[in-house]
């Protein structure tokens, strides 16, 4: 198990800052999950330790700087599944998944057989063997969020970063989805962190959640910590009503700010 | 499981058919044009050339010589160049995720076109005496300078999210380099005659000494952008995504824009300018394959060979005995092609 480390990391464009200063520890198979309005600098935090955009500060796995790994080793420690994935239409499932081998494959090299055995086998646990040779573009969104999960799968990497990873689903689907990554966590000894807008099921499946917002980090904790009305009022602007459930399931519910007419 | 095999068997037997393919194309168009043997007469003519094998193909001295000096060297430049332009429109395609481009929209050719020019101007009578010929360099550099410009271009103005702005940069490169070359050759009416006959190409009077001048660039090119069949595929997901999963983007990009642009550079400085076939042949494999490169790639190189092969051979015929130019046959045959791609990809986009 890997833990992850973000110290004073700060995401800059040009003049506009997108997160600054972030400090966090994600211990080895935790769940953390960013929360905060669009634009607070969640996608940025994950794309800066996915190594896609530059990044002040340092971020650390297993204690060792990002910046000193090569492209092909960060690979292999970080999967990350942006919010859009580019799914080519005549791709086949097969070939797509197969794409998670490439850090462990040589510049000019081809994928061994232990690397088909391998994304056979995690097509299989996926349950989307039967879509092996199905073409990306005749595939449903639930089945496509599958896909790709399965390939940040077959790239072994103890870090996972999902980036809104159920913001296309129905609510079906996005149970699903979360139900998925959460028992291959526990299974594989996964650390996750995840960018998400529905708070409830944020609450739901991660350990510890992070409120960022215009790029700083304003509250962090476990969900009724951090889910409280007060605090999701002040930093979304929004009227919310939580309730806690008897099991500790923290809800979170939109309330009309205007009288009905 | 089963399934997944068996259809990876079926995949297979694309190789062999494209092989298949090229040998018909090759004995297609070693059979047909001027002089030479009896079309009937030229299998026998070719086993005979085969390490213990004796046939008597009934084919004069003659016959026997323009067969295999005159249109034998031809077939062979000709599969040659094919196999080579269609492999670089292939990897250009994959490397810039643009199905539009090939090395002719992109300005290689024309940058290529250019250096070649610029040497003619110098003196090509000096340059000729120095150790190395610097002809096919210049091209090259021309064609490199040419493409790079056209990626700048095109990335300034959002190439990555309209792969339209990409052949737009192209055209824009192209006009500009093909008006400096006119510009060039104003000055200097005494290469125009040079010049031309090297951007028609000299393909109709192709000699072994031409395949064994192009082969060496051909050979390190085709093997470089063949070599990283499996990184394109890693560049369909695009840019962002290939580099999380550890392909050094940048590098591949460079790498393979070099290779394909080396390649090109070196067959139009035998063949002139041959244009489409490096966006036809690869649409056609993808439309009958899939749109992989590990199946792409080969199968470009022997499809492309076996498309120019076939498409020479109306040129030696149709206005016999003056020569079609192989250009003219390829544009015929590719411009309506590339005017439905483009639609197709319209309509995809709506």
């Amino acid at each position: 198990m890997t833990s992850l480390n973000f110290e004073n990391v700060s995401v800059s464009y040009g003049e506009a800052v997108a997160v600054s200063s972030f400090s966090d520890t994600v211990r080895p198979g935790e769940w953390l999950c960013l929360i905060g309005p669009n634009g607070a600098g969640k996608s940025s935090l994950l794309r800066a330790a996915a190594g896609l955009v530059k990044h002040e500060g340092r971020i650390l796995v297993d204690g060792t700087p990002l910046n000193l790994r090569s492209t092909r080793r960060r690979a292999a420690l970080i999967a990350h599944v942006p919010q859009s994935p580019a799914l080519p239409d005549d791709m086949t499932t097969f070939e797509y998944v197969l794409l998670g081998r490439n850090p462990f494959v040589g510049y000019f090299g081809q994928e061994t057989k232990h690397d088909r055995t391998m994304v056979h086998q995690v097509l299989d646990r996926l349950c989307l063997e039967d879509f092996a040779d199905r073409r990306l573009g005749s595939l449903s969104g639930g089945e496509r969020q599958r896909i790709v999960i399965a390939r940040a799968l077959a790239q072994e990497a103890p870090i996972m970063l999902l980036d809104e990873p159920t913001s296309a689903l129905d609510i079906g689907h996005q149970q699903q989805a979360l139900e998925l990554v959460d028992t291959l966590r526990r299974e594989h000894g996964f650390t996750v962190v995840s960018a998400m807008h529905d708070l409830t099921l944020a609450g739901l499946y991660s350990d510890r959640l992070a409120l960022l917002h215009h790029g700083h980090c304003v509250a962090s904790g476990a969900a009724d910590e951090v889910l409280r009305a007060e605090t999701l009022s002040e930093f979304y602007g929004v009227a919310v009503s939580v309730h806690h459930e008897p099991d500790g399931t923290v809800v979170v519910i939109p309330r009309r700010t205007a009288p009905l007419a | 499981m089963i399934h997944q095999r068996e259809r990876e068997t079926t995949k297979s037997w694309w190789v062999p058919a494209a092989c298949v393919a090229l040998a018909v194309a090759f004995l297609f168009g070693a059979m047909i044009g001027p002089a030479g043997p009896a079309w009937w007469r030229v299998p026998a003519e070719l086993l005979d050339h085969l390490p213990f094998v004796r046939i008597d193909s009934g084919a004069t001295e003659l016959q026997s010589t323009v067969l295999w000096q005159i249109r034998m060297p031809r077939v062979v430049l000709a599969g040659i160049v094919g196999a080579m332009l269609s492999l670089a429109g292939a990897s250009f395609q994959g490397v810039f995720r643009n199905p539009l481009v090939d090395p002719y929209l992109l300005g290689v050719a024309a940058g290529a076109g250019l250096g070649a020019t610029l040497i003619f101007v110098v003196g090509r009578s000096t340059s000729q005496s120095w150790p190395v010929d610097p002809l096919p360099l210049a091209a090259f550099i021309g064609g490199l300078l040419a493409v790079l410009l056209t990626y700048t271009v095109g990335a300034g103005f959002g190439a990555s999210r309209n792969p339209t702005t990409l052949v737009l940069a192209g055209v824009a490169v192209t006009s500009l380099t093909t008006a400096v070359q006119t510009f060039m050759l104003q000055k200097n009416t005494d290469v125009v005659r040079q010049v031309y006959s090297w951007i028609l190409g000299r393909l109709s009077s192709a000699t072994w000494g031409d395949v064994r001048l192009v082969l060496p660039y051909v050979v390190v090119s085709g093997a470089v952008l063949r070599a990283h069949r499996r990184l394109l595929d890693v560049l369909r997901v695009g840019e962002d995504e290939a580099q999380s999963l550890g392909a050094r983007v940048d590098r591949i990009r460079l790498t393979v824009v070099i290779a394909a642009t080396l390649g090109t550079s070196a067959v139009v400085s035998v063949s002139g300018l041959i244009g489409f076939v490096g966006i036809v042949v690869p649409h056609l494999v993808r439309l009958l394959t899939g749109a992989s490169y590990r199946r792409l790639l080969p199968l470009s190189i022997l499809a492309g060979a076996a498309f120019l092969i076939v498409a020479d051979v109306p040129g030696r015929v149709l206005s016999d005995p003056a020569e079609t130019p192989i250009g003219v046959v390829t544009a015929f045959l590719g411009a309506p092609f590339f005017i439905l791609v483009l639609r197709s990809r319209q309509s995809e986009a709506r």
